[in-house]
C-alpha cells in the first residue's frame, strides 16, 4: 500500500459507502491528489458500511431522502451490485394501513411504482409468512439488496484508475491543523498532509475527527440490533443472495431479509442504546469490528418472539440457528437528516456523515458537486449541516432527539408531530404572556412559537363553520380551528403574531452594499429605509433561499429571514463576502438581540397610531420601507411588509423589551378586538391564500425563479450568484409551473370530509399520472385553509400544457382522489389579487 | 439415563484486545461484552450431546454477579433445562471459595434427590485463569477429576474420557460415576442457540441461592497481560494467483476440509 503523501489537493478521511463514492465523483469531476484514508483495513475497514443489512426501500416521506436513494440505486445498479428482490411493509392495525396509502401518495409523488396489497399477495411471495394477523402490505417491486463492499471498491477503483487518487488504509488520523480559520493540514500516524480541503466521512466517528479542528458534527452512535439465523432450508434450496422479498414488520418495528440461506432479523423496537463516539473500541479491541458491538440479548427477545410468530417455519426451521448477533452502529443525528457540506466553523473542513447504505453513492455524489460547483443537482437543503444552531450540537440535544426519534424510525409520524423533550430552551421575551393566553407551542430550531392560541376559543363562536373544521383526526391532529379563527380575526380587524424566532444577522461595512448586491437576486442598491424581498439564488439559478433585507444605512444591511433555514443563509451571505480591501464587509449575527412582533390587519394603523406619534400614512410610512419609531416609550425599528397580505409593520424592538411592546400592541388593540394570532396563520392561512411561496416547500434548489412565477420585468445589471442561469432561464420556456389550486369536493367514499395536508400527488380527473418537463409528477407542495375564501388550497408544479386557470385535476389523498380546479398559475394571489389591502 | 451438571463463568470476551480495569483485580468487558469461554461452551454441548444419546438432563451452575443470568439463560438456550446461580460478587472469591459453593450446590440438589452422576467444568477460567476449581471440587466432593478433556463418553455407568496427551497422542480414563471432568475447548463444535431454544430459555426459572460461608479470597495481587502476542501479516499474493495459497491456509486451520 502507498505511504501517507505530504500534499493532496484533498483529503478524504474514511473508505465507507459514503468516503469511497466521493473519492469516485470529486474524480469524475476532475478533482486530482485526492488521497483517501482510513484507520482500518480494506475493503472494510470497520464501520458501519461493514455490518449493513445493504437492502434499499426506495419509498420516504422526504423528496430529498428518495431522490439520493433513486440515485444511489441507479449507481449500484451500474456497479451490477443491485440485486431486486421486492419488499413488503406490512400492516397489522388499521393505523398501520392509512400510513401506508400515505406512503402510496408518496411513491406517486416520487414516481416509484407500489401498490397496496392483501396477505394473500405477500403470502404467495414469501409463503413462509403467517398472515393471520395481516391486514395488509405496500409492495415496492423496485426494493432490493447491494453489495456496498463491492460497490466501495469498483468506486474506489475508478478514481485510481483516472490517477486521481492514492488509498492509504491502516493510517489514523491524529490532529487536524486549522490556521486562521481554515483547515491546512491533516495529521496522521502516517505522517502529515498538507491540504485546504478536508473531508470527513467517518460515520460513526465523525463527531470525534471533526472535534479535532474545533467543528461539530452532531450525530450519535447508536445500536441498531441484528441477528441472522440459519441455515434455513426454504431459503438454502434457492440459489443467489436473496430469492425472497424482504419484509418489514412495520407494527413491531423489525425486518426480515433473507441472506442465503440465513434469515437477518433486524429491530428498531428495542430501548434508544447511544454510545459515545469517543468509546467505540479500537479496532485491536472489538470482538467482531468496532461497529459490531456486543450484543445484548434481552434487549431483542421481544422481537425475537413477533419475528418467530411470523415466520415460524423458516425460522423454526431443524437446523436453524442464530449465528450471528450484534450490536450495530449506526449514526443518528437528533433531525434525523444527513449532516453533510462545509462546516460553518472551518473553511475547508466538509462533512459527509449520517449516511445509509442507500443513500451513500448519492450523496458522494452530492457532495461533490457541492464541491465542486457550489450547488449540487440533488437539492440537500435539508441535510446541510449550516443548519444547526449552537444548541443543537450539544452532545445532551443529540442524545435526547436520537432516543425520542428511535422508536419512530418504523413510527407513523404526523407531518406536524411535535417533540416531547428537549422543549423550553429558546422564548421568546413575551413567553409568559403568551402562556397566559393559552398558547399552543409549536418548536421551531429551539424557539416555542405559539400555534395558536386557547385564549381565542370564543372565536370559534363568532365564525361558526366558517373556520372550516376538521372531522377526521389525522386530519385534525395537532391542528385547531381556533387557528383558522385568528385568521378571519386578523383579516377583519387585527393580529399580532410573535415571530421572535426570525435569524436577523447585519452586513456592515464600506463593502456592504457590494456584499449584499451580489448575494441578492433584487436591486439592493437603494436608499436607506427601504426594504427588499428578495430570493437569494445558487450559481444554477435554484433557490438558496428568500428573504427581507433592510436597508438601514450606507454601510448597513439587515437581512431579515425565517429561523429553520437563517444558520445556513448567514453562512451563504459570509462566504461571498469580498474577501479583503478597502470594499471589506462583515456580518454580525443579532438574532438573539431583537424581538420581531408583526401587527396586521385592516385596523393596524389605528392601534399603532394610539401608541405613537409618527408619521405612519401610506404617504409618510409607504410599503417595503422601514424606519426607527417611537412606539409609546420604547424606540422601535418598522417595517412596512407583510406575509400575510394585511396592512402593518414587523415591529423590532430589542429582545428585553419585547414583552412590554407585546403589552402595549394588546392594550392598544383592544378597542379594535386584536388578538394574538399563531404560526398557523402565518406560516399557512395567511400566506397561502396571498399565493406566497416559502423556501423548503415551494422554493429550493432544484426551482427556478421562473417555474416559480416570481420573475421581475426586469434584471437588475448588477452582477449577482446566479445571474447567468436567471437570465437564461427567462428566455427558455419553463419546464413547470408553480399552481395554485382549490379543492372542489373534500367527500370521502365514507362520507368524511378530508382535507390534504401536504405531500399527496396531483392527477388528472380521472387519477391519470402527470409528468412535468423534469420528468417530475406534480405533488402539494402546501397545503391549507383559506377561510377568507371558504376553500382549502394547494400549490404543486404541474406540467406547463396543464397550467391553466379553471383547469379541472385532482388530489390523491389516502388513495382517494378529491377533485381540484387551478385557480392562479403565477404568483397572483387567490385573495385581493390587487393587493389593496395591503396599501 | 445420565443427570449432568455443568458449571460456567461469565467472563469478559477475549477475542478482542484484553483490556485490565484500572485497579486490574478483573478483566474489563466495556468493549467486548460478557459471554462463556470457549472451554465453557464446550461443556455444555458435551453435556447436552450425552443427555441427546443417554436421556437424562443437563443443569447449569454459575457462581458471580446478578447479570450471570444472561449467560445461564444463553446456555439454556443450546439444551440444559435448569439453572443455579449462587449470587455474589466475585471480587471476593477465591477458587477455594467457588469450589465450596459449587460443591453445596451438588450436595443441596441430591438432598433434594437430584443426584449429579457428571459434573463438568471448564478447565480453566477465560479471565482469572487459576485452574484450580475443577480439582478442590472433585475434593470437596470426594469424587475423581480428570482435566484437560475434550470428549466423554459413557458406557456401562463408568465415564470415558477422551484428551490429548502432552506428547500429541490421545489419552482416556476410565472413571466411575459420580465423577467431575474439566472440559478444553476443540472436542466439540457447540452448537448455536435456536430462536425456539432461545424462547425456551427465558421461561426457565432460574434458582437463585447466596453463598453458605464467608469467602477466603484468592489471596491474588493484582493481573498483569502478557506481552502482546507479535503481529505478522503475510501476504499470500494478489488476484486470482493468491487461490491455492489461500485454500492450503484454510485447510491448515481446519475450516475448509
Amino acid at each position: 500500500m502507498a505511504d501517507v503523501p505530504t500534499r493532496a489537493r484533498v483529503v478524504v478521511i474514511g473508505a465507507g459507502i459514503v468516503g469511497n463514492s466521493l473519492v469516485h465523483h470529486l474524480a469524475r469531476l476532475g478533482w486530482r491528489d485526492i488521497v483517501q484514508i482510513d484507520k482500518g483495513a480494506l475493503p472494510n475497514p470497520g464501520g458501519s458500511t461493514g455490518h449493513a443489512s445493504n437492502f434499499i426501500f426506495p419509498v420516504d416521506h422526504s423528496r430529498e431522502i428518495t431522490d439520493l436513494t433513486l440515485d444511489s440505486v441507479r449507481q449500484y445498479k451500474e456497479m451490477d451490485v443491485f440485486t431486486e428482490s421486492g419488499g413488503y411493509e406490512i400492516a397489522r392495525t388499521e393505523e398501520r394501513m392509512e400510513e401506508l396509502r400515505r406512503r402510496m401518495s408518496s411513491a406517486k409523488a416520487w414516481g416509484i411504482e407500489a401498490e397496496l396489497v392483501g396477505p394473500e399477495h405477500v403470502k404467495e411471495k414469501v409463503p413462509f409468512i403467517e398472515t393471520d394477523d395481516i391486514i395488509g402490505a405496500f409492495w415496492t417491486p423496485s426494493v432490493g439488496v447491494v453489495d456496498s463492499l463491492r460497490a466501495g471498491t469498483i468506486m474506489r477503483e475508478k478514481a485510481l484508475e483516472l490517477g486521481a487518487l492514492t488509498v492509504v488504509p491502516n493510517v489514523e488520523v491524529t490532529d487536524l491543523v486549522v490556521t486562521d480559520g481554515r483547515i491546512t493540514a491533516v495529521e496522521t500516524s502516517g505522517g502529515t498532509i498538507e491540504t485546504d480541503t478536508v473531508v470527513v466521512a467517518c460515520g460513526v466517528w465523525s463527531p470525534r475527527i471533526a472535534k479535532m479542528a474545533g467543528a461539530a458534527i452532531p450525530l450519535t452512535p447508536a445500536v441498531h440490533q441484528m441477528i441472522s439465523v440459519g441455515p434455513i432450508p426454504q431459503l438454502a434450496e434457492r440459489p443467489g443472495e436473496i430469492s425472497f422479498p424482504i419484509v418489514r414488520d412495520m407494527d413491531t418495528f423489525c425486518y426480515e431479509r433473507q441472506h442465503g440461506a440465513d434469515m437477518e432479523v433486524g429491530s428498531y423496537a428495542h430501548r434508544a442504546i447511544l454510545h459515545e463516539p469517543d468509546e467505540i473500541p479500537s479496532i485491536d479491541q472489538a470482538k467482531l469490528s468496532p461497529t459490531e458491538m456486543p450484543f445484548t440479548q434481552a434487549d431483542f427477545d421481544p422481537q425475537l418472539e413477533q419475528a418467530y410468530e411470523l415466520m415460524p417455519d423458516a425460522l423454526g426451521a431443524d437446523g436453524a440457528e442464530i449465528r450471528y448477533a450484534i450490536n450495530g452502529l449506526l449514526s443518528l443525528t437528533p433531525d434525523g437528516a444527513p449532516i453533510l457540506g462545509e462546516t460553518p466553523e472551518v473553511k475547508g473542513l466538509w462533512s459527509a456523515a449520517a449516511v445509509w447504505i442507500k443513500e451513500g453513492p448519492g450523496v458522494g455524489r452530492a457532495v461533490a458537486e457541492w464541491m465542486t460547483h457550489g450547488s449540487s443537482e440533488i437539492d440537500v437543503h435539508h441535510s446541510d449541516i449550516a443548519r444547526f444552531y449552537p444548541h443543537q450540537r450539544t452532545r445532551s440535544h443529540v442524545r435526547a432527539r436520537t432516543s425520542e426519534a428511535f422508536i419512530k424510525t418504523y413510527g407513523i409520524v404526523h407531518p406536524g408531530e411535535q417533540w416531547e423533550g428537549e422543549r423550553g430552551k429558546r422564548l421568546a421575551p413575551m413567553h409568559t404572556q403568551q402562556k397566559q393566553q393559552g398558547a399552543h407551542f409549536f418548536e421551531t430550531v429551539g424557539w416555542e412559537r405559539p400555534h395558536w392560541y386557547d385564549g381565542n376559543e370564543a372565536l370559534l363562536g363568532e365564525y361558526g363553520d366558517r373556520v372550516m373544521p376538521r372531522e377526521h383526526e389525522w386530519d385534525s391532529r395537532w391542528w385547531s380551528p381556533i387557528i383558522n379563527a385568528e385568521h378571519l380575526a386578523m383579516r377583519e380587524r387585527a393580529g399580532i403574531v410573535d415571530l421572535t424566532a426570525f435569524a436577523i444577522f447585519d452586513v456592515v461595512g464600506p463593502g456592504a452594499k457590494d456584499a449584499v448586491q451580489r448575494t441578492v437576486v433584487a436591486q439592493a442598491d437603494v436608499a436607506p429605509g427601504k426594504v427588499i424581498y428578495t430570493p437569494v439564488l445558487d450559481e444554477r439559478g435554484g433557490f438558496k433561499s428568500d428573504l427581507t433585507v433592510m436597508r438601514l444605512a450606507h454601510d448597513h444591511y439587515r437581512v431579515v429571514t425565517g429561523g429553520l433555514h437563517g444558520m445556513a443563509d448567514k453562512k451563504w451571505f459570509s462566504d461571498h463576502l469580498p474577501a479583503d480591501g478597502s470594499a471589506c464587509a462583515a456580518i454580525v449575527d443579532v438574532t438573539s438581540a431583537y424581538s420581531t412582533i408583526g401587527l396586521w390587519g385592516p385596523k393596524a394603523r389605528d392601534i399603532l397610531g394610539r401608541l405613537t406619534d409618527d408619521d405612519i400614512s401610506d404617504g409618510g410610512f409607504g410599503f417595503l420601507s422601514c424606519r426607527d419609531i417611537e412606539v409609546g416609550n420604547l424606540g422601535v425599528l418598522a417595517s412596512r411588509i407583510s406575509y400575510v397580505g394585511e396592512l402593518g409593520w414587523e415591529l423590532y424592538v430589542p429582545m428585553e423589551e419585547g414583552a412590554r411592546l407585546w403589552s402595549l400592541l394588546h392594550e392598544a388593540g383592544e378597542p379594535d378586538g386584536a388578538v394574538p394570532v399563531g404560526i398557523g396563520v402565518y406560516g399557512t392561512t395567511g400566506r397561502i391564500e396571498k399565493g406566497y411561496r416559502a423556501f423548503g416547500f415551494e422554493l429550493d434548489g432544484e426551482r427556478t425563479i421562473v417555474e416559480a412565477a416570481m420573475q421581475r420585468p426586469k434584471v437588475k445589471q448588477a452582477d449577482f450568484i446566479g445571474r447567468e442561469a436567471y437570465v437564461k432561464q427567462r428566455e427558455e420556456d419553463p419546464k413547470t409551473v408553480l399552481c395554485t389550486m382549490t379543492v372542489d369536493d373534500h367527500t370521502s367514499a365514507s362520507g368524511a370530509k378530508r382535507y390534504m395536508l401536504g405531500g399527496e400527488p396531483i392527477l388528472t380527473r380521472d387519477g391519470g399520472t402527470l409528468t412535468d418537463g423534469h420528468g417530475h409528477h406534480p405533488y402539494v407542495t402546501s397545503a391549507g385553509s383559506a377561510p377568507s375564501l371558504g376553500k382549502h388550497v394547494l400549490m404543486a408544479y404541474l406540467p406547463p400544457d396543464e397550467a391553466t386557470l379553471g383547469n379541472q385535476l385532482a388530489v390523491s389523498y389516502m388513495e382517494e382522489l378529491y377533485p381540484v380546479t387551478i385557480e392562479s398559475v403565477d404568483s397572483t394571489p387567490l385573495l385581493d389579487p390587487d393587493n389593496a389591502r395591503i396599501r | 439415563m445420565v443427570d449432568v451438571l455443568v458449571c460456567v463463568k461469565r467472563v469478559p470476551d477475549s477475542s478482542g484486545e484484553v483490556l485490565l480495569t484500572a485497579d486490574a483485580q478483573a478483566v474489563d468487558a466495556r468493549y467486548v461484552g460478557s459471554t462463556l469461554s470457549d472451554h465453557d461452551n464446550c461443556a455444555v454441548e458435551l453435556a447436552t450431546q450425552l443427555v441427546e444419546t443417554h436421556g437424562g438432563t443437563v443443569s447449569l451452575v454459575s457462581v458471580g454477579a446478578p447479570e450471570s443470568v444472561e449467560q445461564l439463560r444463553s446456555a439454556l438456550s443450546v439444551g440444559p433445562t435448569a439453572a443455579t446461580l449462587v449470587e455474589t460478587d466475585l471480587r471476593d472469591f477465591g477458587p477455594a471459595d467457588i469450589a465450596h459453593e459449587i460443591a453445596e450446590v451438588v450436595r443441596a440438589h441430591a438432598e433434594l434427590g437430584r443426584e449429579h452422576d457428571l459434573v463438568l467444568l471448564g478447565n480453566d477460567a477465560a479471565d482469572t485463569g487459576d485452574f484450580q476449581v475443577p480439582v478442590r471440587l472433585a475434593h470437596a466432593l470426594g469424587r475423581p477429576v480428570v482435566t484437560g478433556i475434550k470428549t466423554v463418553a459413557i458406557e456401562n455407568g463408568r465415564a470415558l474420557a477422551h484428551g490429548d496427551s502432552p506428547d500429541g497422542g490421545r489419552e482416556t480414563f476410565d472413571l466411575p460415576l459420580p465423577a467431575v471432568v474439566a472440559v478444553s475447548e476443540g472436542g466439540v463444535s457447540p452448537r448455536y442457540p435456536t430462536i425456539k431454544g432461545r424462547m425456551g430459555a427465558k421461561k426457565v426459572e432460574i434458582e437463585m441461592r447466596t453463598p453458605t460461608r464467608e469467602p477466603h479470597g484468592s489471596g491474588r495481587v493484582r493481573l498483569t497481560l502478557p506481552p502482546p502476542a507479535p503481529s505478522t501479516v503475510q501476504v499470500l499474493g494478489e488476484g486470482p494467483e493468491a487461490a491455492p495459497a489461500v485454500v492450503d491456509l484454510f485447510q491448515s486451520l481446519g475450516v475448509l476440509r
